[in-house]
């Protein structure tokens, strides 16, 4: 599924970025650059049309739930499909045109707000859904090109700084505009979808989620998905990637360049307002802080995880992050994701790197060994832990977990592990090495004893962690291409 | 007339807040081109070290130390923690992607504040912090003061003011009278035409980030002075200094002094003048003011009150 499109720049990887380099040249360095089996997979991916891939993932998709019975986890499958659907309309912004647009969900909010004051017995109004829908596709697709507006004046952060503020205006407004809106409680009972017939999509039967929400929500993905990708093979498409590459070249070659923009932003803020109101429908409420900060972040890890400018690269950029997220809310399932994400990591670098085989193999001695200690000097050092079963008891016999943590514990360990990962980074040879070994294990340490009692910071925290380390070491992310700003 | 002097008086000291939020932002542009989205948490940052620090030396009521001592400890405490938060953000989320394409460190700052902002919630909790402003000393700095007209200038008000004051005439000293600032205005000029003059630009940008960050520690301080904070106020203290610095025009010093002072007044006089601006369960519309004065303003002179417009060499 990835793009057929003329690849840009590429650079010759972990030296940074080269300048006007031969592109071909540049993309066999660049699959150089990464680890050989991933770029063979790719290769041997590419060579299936994208459209056989969408349809085995959507059909894939739609078995899901005759597998999985649970309301609970057919719910975060939407959720996961309505992030796809923010993803893929951030990616058109961010991704093909280039700009830095920070108002995003505010677009995803005016959608749920405006099927909630459409559709609710809030005004008393309730338009069939067929108009509706198309109604605030088209309110957000103008709202969108209004906050394009800025574009034509103000570039790179300034830019990003103002949908920024308007993103704070959407929720000052929201918040306080108590008439309207119903400010920081919301619009309840919100109609759920509505049926030609007069019938409505019911959200549950007998208190579990309604399949065929995911089913709706799995339609409309598919159909924003083959739109997206014909616009961008289409000459827009082209001419949005001139945009993003350089706007000052493709304004010289007679491109609209304002217009692109206008369309770029517009086009983001039609997906977003359509997910809204598969969000408000279903939830039957809509709350300002839904539709923040938070939020966004979260699509930004998602598109930059994916690769930015990768149509498939954003929806496997969904697909990890919103079940991650689901999965860190709860303890025992977040302490079995970490130790398996670790020594699972630390074994697939080692097959290759024995230096991180042993610093693996040190890590495990190292904890046992503490643990053994700790227990011989005072029992209550180790009497933390809780729960039993196959995993927890291997964590209750590695990591040392007080009882009752003196207050200081937390924040010290906790800063003292980033200062420990921080120094690793800049150290080097078997000084680094060696200092690994207790790194990791404070890591495991805080995991257990600071973080799984507040997964709600714990798990935010994890995506400003997977943010920054990928702008560093990968900005492309999984699937994207690198790029290179040309001098 | 007292409500106007009331109000001047309250807008003076949230202007010097945000103007030293502002030099911040404003440093850091000049020199890298870089919004700094993180500057507003580690403000924050701050104001969770000014408040630990305070307990520790006994709390506002009945401190260890003569109370003088109390205030300048807490502030040079925050300042100092921040400054080295600053140089670690810079060294380890900006100085990798320092050639990459611009969009790269702007969303590398957004991980950096979300993470600074979550990690504090993490370790602190989002309990507000009060520094209890009526206890100092058992209220001889809140409770006395000038007398101007009917009005009562609270004498920590004043030290606010003249605090902010003094570290501004320092900052204005260390960029225009030293080695290093000149080495820093260079390196704003042209940062590849200062390096072939042989200056160290690493240095000049850790040194930015330094000043930068302890000017947010102050001001996280004073900030707290006024009212109490809490772990998510990183976020709109940066939106409104970043405001500050645009209104005077960002890479601009003096700019970003008057652009604080400006913005200070403008909120305190919205509040207290225009109708409905403020309602009494905290949330404010003024923001909705502000923050609709500088999209225009952005729009229509984006160079600010004191800087250049940027030409564009192709």
């Amino acid at each position: 599924m990835s793009d057929s499109t003329p690849h840009g720049f590429h650079s010759t990887g972990a030296d940074g970025p080269a300048i006007g380099q031969d592109e071909w040249v540049a993309r066999h360095a660049d699959v150089r650059f990464l680890p050989a089996r991933f770029a063979v997979v790719e290769r041997r991916l590419r060579v299936v049309s994208w459209w056989a891939w969408l349809t085995l993932f959507v059909g894939l998709f739609c078995l899901f739930p005759i597998v999985e019975t649970s309301g609970y986890v057919r719910q975060v499958a939407f959720q996961t499909v309505l992030y796809m659907l923010l993803a893929l309309g951030l990616n058109v912004v961010v991704g093909w045109g280039g700009l830095l647009d920070l108002g995003y969900v505010a677009f995803y909010g005016i959608g749920a707000y405006a099927y909630a004051l459409l559709d609710s017995p809030h005004y008393g109004i309730h338009l069939p859904t067929i108009v509706s829908v198309p109604v605030i596709v088209l309110i957000g697709a103008l709202a969108g090109l209004v906050l394009g507006l800025p574009s034509w004046r103000l570039t790179g952060d300034y830019l990003a700084i103002v949908t920024l503020f308007f993103l704070q205006l959407f929720q000052t407004v929201t918040t306080n505009w108590q008439n309207v809106t119903g400010g920081p409680f919301g619009i309840l009972n919100i109609d759920a979808f509505g049926l030609p017939g007069g019938h409505k999509l019911k959200t549950e039967h007998g208190g579990v989620f309604a399949v065929s929400y995911l089913y709706v929500a799995l339609a409309i993905f598919v159909v924003v998905f083959v739109a997206l990708r014909l616009l961008n093979n289409s000459r827009t498409g082209r001419a949005w990637r001139s945009l993003r590459e350089d706007p000052l070249a493709a304004e010289a070659m007679g491109m609209p360049v304002n217009w692109l923009k206008l369309l770029a932003f517009s086009c983001g803020a039609a997906v977003a307002a359509l997910t809204g109101t598969l969000n408000a429908a279903l939830f039957g409420n809509v709350f300002p802080l839904n539709f923040y900060f938070i939020t966004l972040i979260t699509i930004y890890t998602m598109v930059i995880l994916g690769g930015s400018g990768n149509q498939a690269g954003v929806v496997l950029g969904a697909l990890i992050i919103s079940p991650l997220l689901e999965l860190l809310r709860d303890a025992d399932k977040s302490r079995v994701l970490f130790f398996v994400a670790l020594f699972g990591g630390l074994a697939i670098l080692g097959r290759r790197n024995r230096r991180i085989a042993m610093v693996a193999g040190a890590t495990l001695v190292f904890g046992f060994v503490l643990h053994a200690i700790a227990r011989a000097i005072d029992g209550g050092w180790v009497a933390g832990q809780p729960g039993a079963g196959g995993f927890a008891t291997f964590v209750d016999h590695w990591v040392i977990a007080p009882q009752q943590p003196a207050r200081w514990i937390a924040p010290v360990a906790y800063i003292g592990v980033i200062v420990a990962a921080l120094l690793c980074s800049v150290l080097r040879g078997i000084v680094r090495d060696i200092a690994l070994v207790p790194t990791i294990y404070l890591g495991a340490f805080v995991w257990e004893n600071v973080m799984l009692s507040k997964p709600d910071p714990a798990r935010y925290i994890v995506l400003g962690l997977i943010l920054i380390v990928l702008m560093v070491l990968r900005p492309n992310g999984l699937l994207g291409e690198r790029r290179v700003e040309i001098v | 007339m007292d409500q106007f002097i009331q109000l001047t008086v309250d807008g003076l000291t949230l202007g010097s807040v945000y103007a030293l939020i502002a030099l911040g932002y404003t440093l850091v542009y000049g020199v890298l081109k870089l919004l700094n989205f993180a500057h507003g948490d580690v403000f924050m940052v701050g104001t969770f070290v000014g408040f630990g620090v305070l307990q520790v030396l006994g709390g506002p009521a009945n401190p260890k130390v003569p109370i003088w001592l109390v205030i300048t400890l807490v502030t040079l405490a925050a300042m100092a923690v921040c400054a080295a938060l600053g140089v670690a953000i810079e060294r380890f989320a900006y100085r990798p992607l320092r050639d990459a394409p611009r969009i790269a460190p702007l969303i590398s700052a957004l991980g950096v504040s979300f993470f600074l902002a979550n990690s504090m919630q993490l370790l602190f909790g989002a309990t507000p912090r009060n520094y209890d402003l009526f206890q100092y000393h058992t209220g001889t700095l809140y409770l006395r003061g000038l007398h101007i007209g009917g009005v009562t200038v609270p004498l920590l008000r004043i030290i606010t003011i003249v605090a902010a004051f003094i570290l501004m005439v320092i900052l204005w000293f260390l960029v225009n009278k030293t080695r290093t600032g000149k080495a820093m205005r260079a390196t704003s000029f042209d940062r590849e035409a200062a390096a072939m003059m042989g200056i160290d630009i690493d240095r000049v940008i850790v040194f930015t980030f330094i000043l930068g960050s302890a000017l947010a520690g102050a001001a996280g301080v004073m900030f707290s002075l006024r009212v109490p904070t809490n772990v998510s106020i990183g976020f709109i203290a940066g939106l409104k200094g970043f405001i500050a610095a645009v209104i005077g025009g960002i890479g601009s010093i003096p700019g970003a002094m008057a652009g604080g002072l400006i913005l200070g007044f403008l909120e305190s006089y919205i509040q207290g003048y225009v109708h409905g601006a403020h309602i009494p369960d905290g949330t404010q519309w003024s923001d909705l003011y502000v923050f609709s004065v500088l999209i225009a303003l952005m729009l229509f002179r984006h160079q600010g009150l004191f800087g250049r417009p940027d030409i564009r060499k192709v």
